[in-house]
């Protein structure tokens, strides 16, 4: 059993939080330069080129990249032989939001109920926390800073099994279509298939998770992700909606199985500030 | 203001006050440059100004001929003006925005598309919707020299603030017109049709 004290916790968090802000991940930028050249509409371009551009920026001066610095949502992978030590663990990981969101000069986003007055609770938290216990000693953390925008644009549905691929391939194309500009395209594709109501929203945000031109494992899911990547891009909506080639720079399907009356499909839609960084302790 | 334009880029540079003519000599499509006062407000303050004037009374600053900014900046680090300062989106505040029109609001900043009623504002009370180019907060932020509270610092990143802005770019989206730039982009590169 290996002992970890929950300040390693909190500390690694705030960092996260600050460097997922400030820094887009070496993927991500490239899946943009890639965009870049594969774009042929004249304004398309010129939005990446100011993407790419703003992200240079952003490092440089370590400020952030999108004024909307998110929800901070955190996937814990526990190792079972982990032993977190020194207070609770979901405490920490809220310490370490407030920490990073605060010294960080990061937004507030967090309204504390959700119908009501709407009062910001101005720390940021709480966060959103994910959690799978997996073999082994290791504690990893991931965090996602999710912007509002592209987060509302996102969508579930209890498909029949008799609408099969055709039902997801459809349902996909319509709320990419809906969400149009508003998503802040280029974006990604977050697709989960298969589980249930609650897991399939989950399986989504995973997905968007994963490192850029990586296929799923499963040929399946690896043969719908290319399909629908073009079909997405065949909409036409382009880098933030002013036209283009490119609506999206890539779709990543996570699936499960589920019920044999049940197919549960969720697009979960990243913006193109994809800002995910992880860390193992 | 008279609209100017910009020796080196040949942009179009919109200074708030806008008169009707201004906004009717704008088109979809048009890329331009805003320079001066403009404000902010998101949904927060949107709905306080809906509010004031449906109770008949004033609004915290004088709107005819101005220009709203749909923003919420990150907090500025010391010895900057402003943190990142990149567009939200519009939509959630097309609920209030055809009353700010009618009180005489000349153009919002924002992302993404307007519904039906914004557009017919935009007709009816001779107004211009503009995009800012979202995710480039850091760039955007470079445009903008003076930030001074208005109204409802309450509402911390959703108070309404006055910017002082320099070469801010934006492209017209919506005219006065009827015309809209995002189903015209949609047209010339949609090669799939949904529902």
């Amino acid at each position: 059993m290996k002992e970890l004290h929950v300040d390693r916790v909190a500390e690694t968090v705030s960092r996260l939080c600050r460097e997922a802000n400030n820094h887009l991940p070496p993927d991500v930028l490239q899946a943009l330069e890639r965009a870049q050249a594969k774009e042929e509409s004249k304004a398309g371009k010129r939005i990446i080129s100011l993407i790419l551009e703003n992200a240079k920026a952003a490092a440089d001066e370590e400020e952030p990249l999108c004024q909307d610095t998110g929800t901070t949502v955190v996937f814990l992978e526990v190792g079972q032989d982990v032993h977190v030590v020194g207070g609770a663990l979901s405490e920490a990981i809220n310490a370490g939001v407030r920490r990073g969101y605060q010294e960080g000069f990061l937004r507030k986003s967090i309204a504390a109920h959700p119908f009501t007055k709407r009062l910001n609770t101005r720390d940021n938290t709480p966060s959103i926390i994910h959690a799978e216990i997996v073999p082994g000693d290791q504690l990893k953390i991931g965090v996602l800073t999710k912007g509002g925008g592209a987060e509302n644009m996102s969508r579930m549905a209890m498909l029949k099994p008799s609408d099969g691929r055709e039902g997801i391939v459809n349902f996909v194309l319509e709320t990419v279509s809906r969400a149009g500009g508003n998503a802040c395209p280029p974006s990604i594709i977050g697709l989960g298939i298969g589980g249930t109501y609650d897991y399939v929203a989950y399986l989504a945000k995973k997905a968007i998770t994963r490192p850029l031109g990586q296929p799923s494992p499963d040929p399946d899911n690896a043969t719908l992700e290319r399909d629908l990547l073009e079909k997405v891009n065949d909409l036409g909506i382009g880098p933030l909606g002013f036209g283009g080639r490119v609506t999206a720079l890539a779709v990543h399907v996570e699936s499960y199985p589920c019920h044999i009356a049940s197919l549960p499909v969720a697009v979960n839609i990243q913006c193109h500030s994809a800002r995910y960084k992880k860390a193992v302790l | 203001m008279p609209i100017t334009i910009q020796r080196e880029t040949g942009l179009k540079v919109l200074t708030p006050p806008l008169a009707d003519e201004e906004v009717l000599a704008l088109h979809a499509g048009d890329e331009v440059l805003v320079t001066g006062y403009i404000y902010t407000a998101r949904d927060a303050a949107h709905k306080r100004m809906y509010e004031a004037l449906e109770r008949g009374e004033s609004l915290p600053f004088d709107i005819r001929g101005q220009i709203i900014y749909y923003v919420g900046p990150t907090p500025a680090k010391p010895g900057k003006v402003i943190g990142s300062a990149g567009p939200t989106t519009s939509g959630r505040v097309d609920k209030y925005t055809p009353r700010l029109y009618e009180a005489g609001l000349k153009a919002s900043i924002g992302k993404g598309d307007r519904n039906q009623a914004v557009r017919e504002a935009l007709q009816n009370h001779k107004g211009i919707y503009l995009a800012a180019y979202a995710g480039t907060g850091v760039l955007i932020s470079r445009n903008i020299k003076e930030v001074q509270p208005v109204a409802y610092e309450d509402l911390g990143t959703e108070a309404i603030v006055r910017l002082r802005v320099e070469s801010f770019p934006c492209t017209v989206m919506n005219d006065a017109y009827g015309k809209d730039l995002f189903q015209m982009a949609k047209e010339q590169w949609q090669r799939v049709r949904v529902g």
